[in-house]
């Protein structure tokens, strides 16, 4: 395995005289669960787009495990394994929670140009789904319309999905977004147990929730990485504490911005 | 929700005493003995008007694979009948009167019609895709109308319906209305094979979240466009048909309101639904043939209706038989 | 090269129409999100409103007022009546609904005004011809229209740009939630955005209609020019649909007029006259297509959409 699975060098975007990204340089190991943080508006989500590839950068570069993505639309990063997870709940309404997790482990699986078979009865598809599923605790819910699950089932969901690709690395986007305090705590006991076989990019304001899971943090504030490092490094920091966690000391579910 | 609404995305068979499959099984069989209530009676005009709807109908189902499972809007959808109708009509004129070849060849250039324009348009969603698909239909019409050989705005007669080497006799009414039958349900089969294929489900993922289906690793695009040309394909067929059951073919049955035409009957019937094309179509043409005989200005009737079933259904009428479950 | 002058104005004459029916078409869609496949009836309407005035009063220029503003209040009528209640509904059932409001008003115009048609006659002073270049004389008419059409425009643009109205206009195309926000009030807002649109549409169908005659149907063959026109220009865009709508009239114009004579020079007698007025017609949807592959968003897609 290469020593640093996604080399991001001098990202930068700019949308007319706002300049969410600002050269953005990062390196992530294998393994590692790295978690970006910083105040809202800093840049996360379009970070997040960068990578993903809904949007493309004006300068910079992306390499995932060496190869140059810089310039691949998103499906052609998600074949190569690079998933993500939505910030905001973005499944298939009308679809069973079976069926939408299905469908991520179909476009894995061969081609789609199959017009007669009932895609349904597949357990090539079927399988990996339930299996999906039951990692994240959602077993029993397999049948059920997606509209009728709760909004903590439906983040789990969304993990199920990006997980169900079998990703190199995963990128969530603020995966305890709207979550209570014991499904958060779920949540990460959820993906701690992904901690070592998957890679993670982590994004999320839950600081609680950060410092249980996170290997390494980089800080982010209008568009530029002001810190990078291990948890406890970063707590001390005074110029991170002065920009985002503020006066509160150290972690706070969401500090001041949640 | 509105009339265009989630779709019952589970194409399986429910429960056999359900109000809906009652309907439609009761629906399949006075179609099908029709013809032996045509010959009994002599209504002769009965048998035509039906097999005019069946024909419609595969139009509809057509129509329904993308606007009704894969949520693109075509209000170009009549284009197709009329390339179908025309290389039947143009084949006949020069001299080319084997059904063999002019179906192929309809189902051919409405499927290379279908590639072209979808290639264009799929580029685009929404309000643009409506629009496009109605400026490229209005286009291959004038297109007709200048086609001066093969009597542009005034159509052109198909004096020998598509030969079929003595097989079969389309001059039969009774025999060429259990073919227009016989390919409706294998449409419907189509479909209902299609849509719930992997295929078919990368089709309605696109419809139901496209920004997901690409983010899982499917490149939508290609997929929608092959399934915009199979029901232009299909569509052309129906067109063929057409052209067969009036011996003629002219520019309007390509005219955007013709298109207009086919949605009422897939949104009428129920978008989604493997039927209720079929069901859009009866009710839409069998409700215009009786208001023309009750009154001198039936849109006055119509429209208003359209308006109304707009504003206020839910999955249409098959989605009434079904308790409006998805309303 | 006098014809070649006299077909350019006639194609700024086309855009200037279209650019009338654009306008109105765009900021309905651009505000409140509505297919309006009806937008062709209103200029129907429109000519059918200015025929009857003007046989009434027997005078022309009262007859286009008159007519104008049956089309404003027709519009804001039809917007309380059937309109508004299909916002909510997706763009699908839109189409449905406004389709049915097409046959119903081509019906309508059938029962009240016969399926014959109506001509509108010009007054004298419009008949004649006038020197606009040496050795090129055009039709007053004609002039008046683009004349009138651009005045339009600008009064357009002025309202947009500098109004209160303007400014609400301006924000709904490219925020809708925004004006909700702000509490104005959005139903009469909308009511009169529709109306104003109507109007438009009511007026380009009264300068239309000496020029070709007052029949049931019109609306319908312009109103794709119209879509055609938004697409190339983009959707919400005031600026675009002029711009567009210029384009494209000129192309459509210049093409019919010029083109099957080109063909004439390259292919055989028999190709070209087969393919001359085919292809004429298909010019600008041929633009249409390059525009879709190129910019599919169109030349000046409104902000934030």
């Amino acid at each position: 395995m290469a020593e640093t699975l996604l080399q991001i060098e001098g990202l930068t975007k700019r949308f007319g005289g706002v300049v969410p990204a600002d050269a953005i340089s990062l390196d992530i190991a294998p393994g590692e669960v790295h978690a970006i943080i910083g105040p809202n508006g800093a840049g996360k989500t379009t970070l997040i787009g960068l990578l993903s590839g809904e949007l493309a950068p004006q300068q910079g570069r992306i390499r995932f495990d060496g190869e140059d993505i810089t310039r691949l639309p998103v499906y052609r990063r998600s074949q190569l394994g690079l998933a993500r997870s939505f910030q905001i709940t973005s499944l298939f309404r009308g679809f069973t929670a079976l069926d939408n997790v299905a469908l991520a482990v179909q476009a894995h699986r061969g081609h789609s140009f199959r017009f007669w078979r009932d895609a349904r009865g597949e357990d090539e598809l079927r399988k990996p789904a339930l299996a999906a599923l039951t990692r994240v605790g959602l077993a029993e819910r397999a049948g059920m319309r997606i509209e009728r699950l709760s909004h903590g089932e439906l983040r789990q969901l969304e993990i199920a999905m990006a997980l169900s690709a079998q990703p190199r690395l995963l990128l969530l986007d603020e995966p305890m977004a709207g979550l209570g305090p014991e499904e958060s705590a779920q949540m990460v006991l959820m993906l701690r147990q992904l901690k070592g076989s998957t890679t993670i990019l982590l994004i999320e304001h839950d600081m609680e929730a950060v410092f249980a899971l996170a290997d390494r943090l980089t800080v982010l504030v209008y568009g530029r990485i002001i810190a990078s490092g291990d948890p406890e490094t970063i707590r001390a920091d005074a110029g991170v504490r002065q920009a985002y966690l503020g006066e509160k000391d150290g972690a706070g579910q969401g500090g001041r911005h949640g | 929700m509105t009339a265009s609404a989630h779709p019952s995305l589970d194409a399986r068979p429910e429960s056999l005493l359900a109000p809906r499959t009652v309907l439609t099984g009761a629906l399949l069989a006075v179609l099908a003995l029709l013809p032996l209530y045509a010959m009994l009676s002599g209504n002769s005009f009965a048998l035509t008007l039906f097999t005019r709807v069946l024909i419609l109908a595969i139009g509809a189902v057509s129509l329904n694979l993308i606007m009704g499972y894969g949520g693109m809007v075509s209000f170009g959808h009549a284009a197709y009948l009329g390339i179908g109708g025309y290389a039947v009509g143009i084949l006949a004129k020069e001299g080319v009167g084997s059904g063999l070849v002019q179906w192929p060849v309809a189902i051919a250039v409405s499927a290379l019609y279908a590639l072209v324009v979808g290639a264009l348009s799929l580029r685009t969603r929404g309000v643009y895709f409506i629009m496009i698909t109605l400026a490229f239909a209005q286009m291959i019409y004038y297109v007709a109308i200048g086609l001066d050989r093969y009597g542009g705005d005034d159509g052109l007669t198909i004096y020998r319906r598509s030969q079929f080497g003595g097989v079969i006799d389309l001059n039969n009414k009774t025999l060429f209305y259990y073919l227009c039958f016989a390919l409706l349900l294998a449409s419907i089969y189509l479909v209902a094979r299609i849509v719930n294929s992997r295929f078919g489900l990368v089709i309605q993922g696109a419809r139901s979240n496209d920004r997901r289906m690409r983010a899982i690793g499917f490149p939508t695009f290609r997929y929608k466009l092959v399934c915009f040309v199979i029901a232009g394909a299909l569509c052309g067929l129906a067109g063929a048909l057409l052209a067969n059951q009036t011996n003629f073919i002219s520019p309007a049955l390509m005219h955007w309101t013709r298109s207009g035409d086919l949605i009422v009957m897939a949104v009428l019937g129920g978008l989604g639904s493997l039927f209720g094309p079929l069901i859009g179509a009866v009710a839409f043409l069998l409700l215009e043939e009786g208001l023309s005989r009750v009154t001198e200005y039936p849109d006055l009737i119509l429209g208003p209706i359209l308006l109304l079933v707009a504003i206020y259904v839910h999955g249409g009428i098959d989605g009434l038989l079904a308790g409006r479950r998805n309303g | 090269m006098l014809y070649f002058i006299e077909q350019c104005l006639n194609g700024a004459q086309l855009g200037m129409l279209l650019f009338l029916l654009a306008a109105g078409l765009t900021l309905v869609f651009g505000i409140m999100d509505l297919v309006n496949l009806a937008h062709g009836s209103l200029y129907m309407l429109g000519a059918y409103f200015a025929a009857t005035f003007a046989v009434l009063t027997g005078s022309f220029v009262l007859a286009v007022i008159l007519a104008v503003a049956a089309s404003l209040i027709a519009g804001m009528v039809l917007e309380v009546v059937a309109i508004r209640r299909l916002y909510e509904r997706g763009h699908l059932d839109q189409v449905l609904g406004t389709f049915g409001l097409l046959l119903f008003f081509n019906e309508l115009v059938r029962l009240v005004w016969g399926p014959a048609g109506m001509t509108l006659v010009l007054p004298h002073q419009m008949l004649a011809a006038v020197q606009i270049m040496p050795g090129v004389y055009y039709p007053v008419y004609r002039l008046v229209i683009i004349l009138v059409a651009l005045a339009v425009a600008a009064l357009l643009y002025f309202v947009v740009m500098r109004t209160r109205l303007g400014m609400l206009i301006r924000a709904g195309a490219s925020n809708r939630e925004m004006i909700g926000a702000l509490g104005i009030n959005i139903k009469l807002l909308y009511t009169l955005v529709f109306g104003l649109g109507a109007a438009l549409a009511g007026f380009a169908g009264v300068m239309q209609a000496p020029i070709l005659t007052v029949q049931i149907g019109m609306g319908e063959n312009i109103l794709i020019l119209a879509f055609v026109v938004i697409i190339i220009g983009g959707i919400g865009s005031i600026r675009g649909a002029f711009v567009a709508a210029i384009v494209v009239g000129l192309i459509d114009t210049l093409g019919r007029a010029f083109l099957p004579d080109m063909l004439h020079h390259i292919l055989s007698t028999n190709a070209a006259a087969t393919l001359g007025p085919a292809l004429s017609s298909m010019s600008i949807y041929i633009l249409m297509a390059a525009i879709l592959v190129f910019r599919p968003e169109g030349l000046f897609p409104a902000a934030g959409r």
